[in-house]
């Protein structure tokens, strides 16, 4: 049999010459008579050693990282095929410290398997957890989502199964299923990685998730910025179709489930789940105010679940393995487990999947080994664009929901954006005001306004314009744009704002003016 | 993408793709995405098409395209540069790359090269957060970038 060789084609590693050095390896594999195949899969989640090239052997995997194309020849000589050792030689791919102490329930297979190939999905426990769905009655499916504990890994935490109840119990001729994938979050990545590395997963947790609410029709909308992921969620939406796995019969229930991909076009707030309905309409990306709610009027004004990505991709392992497995990682009201996405001025940088309950110093300093530029962390940014900063002060804040609200900043899409002390904290405040401004959808004043009254706020600051008022300003905006905006854009940009402002109170002060000599 | 289509070719080439279309759910932003795929951009004289066929107002038509970032109202250049601004990249030196970059292409954001080589497009995230600064030339992905990776990325659409 042939070896198979694995050369990742997730967009990090791509962004990094994966391509150049799969077709390396395939002219060279050619040309010196290897018998060996070249799998393109998914990424482990270790981007600071991608590409990471894997060879299967009797022993397990063997990877390599990171490699350059140029490295593939001596890579060869050195016995690649068989696992043989080279300066690049990581060992075995399991026994990599990163990998081995996560906890891989979600992302169990990513960068494991071919991403498209469904014979390699049931081969690691694929399809498991929907034929338990297809056997069970709607509302048991949704008990035993509730039971888990699952909650919204969008950002929000709402209890998935609470609101796949209240879609079952909602009456209407059509119901959907949406996913968001609109991951516009800087620093996560985790809904990406999912849909290029293991895009089944997402497709049987949301047909579970039809078989739960009796919809019919699912939708996926994948932001624009993400053209790999569209094009293997729409492979392998084809491939299940093909497969008997959606359609009229879903693996032979005699239930219908069918699912579509949509492209976003470029606007952040769509990540907003009335937003993102909006457009899947036709319609400008607009927040709708809630009441009523999506699960009783969404897309079309039909029950809608709609979900995130990590929240459906959830799915098929609590109904495979049960809530009671699931439920027992993690801590206080947060359970289960969490991909935390380490991104940013950081030595190891990537995915790790893990119980909740690890602390932000574990997660920096010893998993992420501290800053890439070898200089001291000064802040983290946790959650996105709309979360706060951490200093090193708060690094004891376990990772859970409802910790990190307590010390008034968010888990959100679990993204931690680590930043050394070259980074100024009003530069970052600004930022976020602008940000909102760019990508306010303009329905509400707050939000709309505000960001560009903060611009203009954070800029007098800058100058060392009346800066103890200008200060007092920034902050009651903060205050109004929380309470007042309709949604997490508005409401959620004095996030970073505020904890820039608190934690680092230096950086906001006026730069002393120099007295001009008479 | 053929840059001198006249109004009725515009008009033609739209309703053919409206009529493929407009079956779909909410048909309305994959008829602009196949629209801009054909032309490159929205022309004008695509709107009242779309309008009359969905049964939408052109000012509703309008306010769709003229929301979302990706839609463009003029052709771009022959390569769209995309540079990643979002907090990652910042962390790891972006605000100073994209100066380089503004200064070695001669244009500043949402602008295009005299020459018509480059289109030059802030973007917020590609999902590259652990390999920053990231940036993405005409639908390739390119991480780690460095003053010596743009300078490279730059000789790419200037040749």
């Amino acid at each position: 049999m042939s070896v198979r060789i694995f050369v990742p084609q997730d967009a990090a590693a791509l962004a990094l010459g994966a391509n150049r050095v799969a077709k390396t390896l395939s002219r060279e594999i050619e040309t010196r008579g290897i018998d060996a195949v070249i799998i393109r899969n998914g990424s482990r989640g270790l981007h600071w050693l991608e590409p990471m090239v894997e060879v299967e052997t009797a022993q397990g995997r063997i990877a390599y990282g990171p490699v350059k194309a140029s490295d593939i020849s001596s890579l060869l000589d050195a016995g690649l095929a068989n696992g043989g050792n080279h300066p690049l030689c990581l060992g075995k791919t399991e026994d990599i410290p990163f990998l081995k102490n996560q906890t891989r329930l979600t992302f169990a297979r990513c960068g494991i398997v071919d991403p498209l190939s469904l014979e390699d999905y049931k081969a690691h426990d694929g399809l498991k957890g929907l034929a338990k769905a297809v056997a069970m009655t709607s509302a048991d499916v949704v008990a035993q989502v509730t039971e888990s504990g699952l909650r919204g890994r969008g950002g929000a935490g709402f209890p998935t199964g609470i609101k796949w109840k209240t879609v079952l119990d909602t009456a209407g001729d059509r119901k959907y299923i949406v996913c968001n994938a609109d991951e516009g979050d800087s620093g996560t990545f985790a809904d990406r990685m999912i849909m290029e590395g293991d895009p089944f997963v997402l497709i049987e947790g949301m047909a579970i998730a039809g078989l739960a609410t009796l919809a019919t029709k699912g939708f996926v909308y994948i932001r624009s910025e993400y053209p790999h992921a569209i094009a293997t969620m729409t492979e392998a939406v084809e491939i299940a179709r093909r497969a008997g796995i959606l359609g009229a019969s879903v693996m032979g229930s005699g239930r219908a489930f069918d699912i579509e991909i949509r492209t976003g076009a470029g606007a952040y707030v769509c990540g907003e789940e009335t937003a993102l309905l909006n457009s899947l309409e036709g319609k400008r990306g607009i927040v709708r105010a809630k009441p009523p709610l999506p699960a009783h009027k969404g897309l079309f004004n039909c029950p809608t679940v709609i979900n995130n990505v990590i929240s459906l991709a959830s799915v098929p392992i609590i109904m495979d393995k049960g809530a009671v497995f699931y439920k027992d990682f993690g801590m206080g009201r947060s359970r289960g487990t969490i991909p935390i996405q380490i991104a940013g001025n950081v030595k190891h940088g990537g995915l790790y999947e893990a119980a909740f309950g690890l602390t932000l110093g574990q997660i920096v300093d010893e998993i992420g080994g501290g800053t890439a530029s070898g200089r001291p962390v000064k802040a983290v940014q946790v959650g996105g664009p709309l979360g706060a900063y951490f200093p090193r002060a708060l690094f004891d804040t376990p990772f859970d929901y409802e910790a990190f609200a307590a010390k008034d900043g968010l888990i959100g899409h679990a993204g931690i954006t680590v930043f050394d002390d070259t980074a100024d904290m009003l530069k970052q405040a600004r930022f976020a005001m602008e940000f909102c401004a760019i990508e306010s959808c303009g329905k509400c004043t707050p939000c709309r306004i505000g960001s560009t009254r903060g611009v203009e706020t954070a800029d007098k600051i800058a100058q060392g314009i009346e800066p103890e008022k200008n200060l007092a300003l920034l902050a009651d905006l903060c205050n109004t744009m929380k309470f007042g905006s309709l949604c997490a854009l508005g409401g959620f940009t004095p996030y970073p704002v505020t904890s820039a402002m608190n934690h680092f109170p230096d950086d906001f002060r006026p730069v002393p003016l120099v007295e001009a000599a008479e | 993408m053929n840059l001198h289509v006249s109004s009725r070719d515009i008009g033609e080439r739209t309703l053919d793709i409206v009529s493929a279309m407009k079956s779909l759910e909410g048909p309305l932003l994959p008829i602009l995405h196949e629209i801009q795929a054909e032309f490159g951009y929205v022309p004008q004289e695509a709107l009242p098409v779309i309008a009359r066929e969905l049964n939408l107002s052109r000012a509703e038509v309008h306010g769709v395209v003229t929301f979302y970032h990706d839609y463009r109202d003029h052709p771009a250049g022959r390569h769209v540069l995309k540079l990643c601004r979002a907090e990652a990249c910042q962390s790891m030196g972006g605000d100073a790359l994209a100066e380089r970059v503004k200064s070695l292409l001669g244009i500043d954001f949402h602008q295009t090269t005299p020459d018509g080589s480059v289109t030059l497009e802030p973007v917020y995230c590609l999902g590259l957060c652990s390999t920053a600064p990231a940036a993405m030339l005409d639908g390739e992905v390119h991480g780690r970038l460095d003053a010596d990776a743009v300078r490279d990325l730059v000789a790419e659409v200037r040749a």
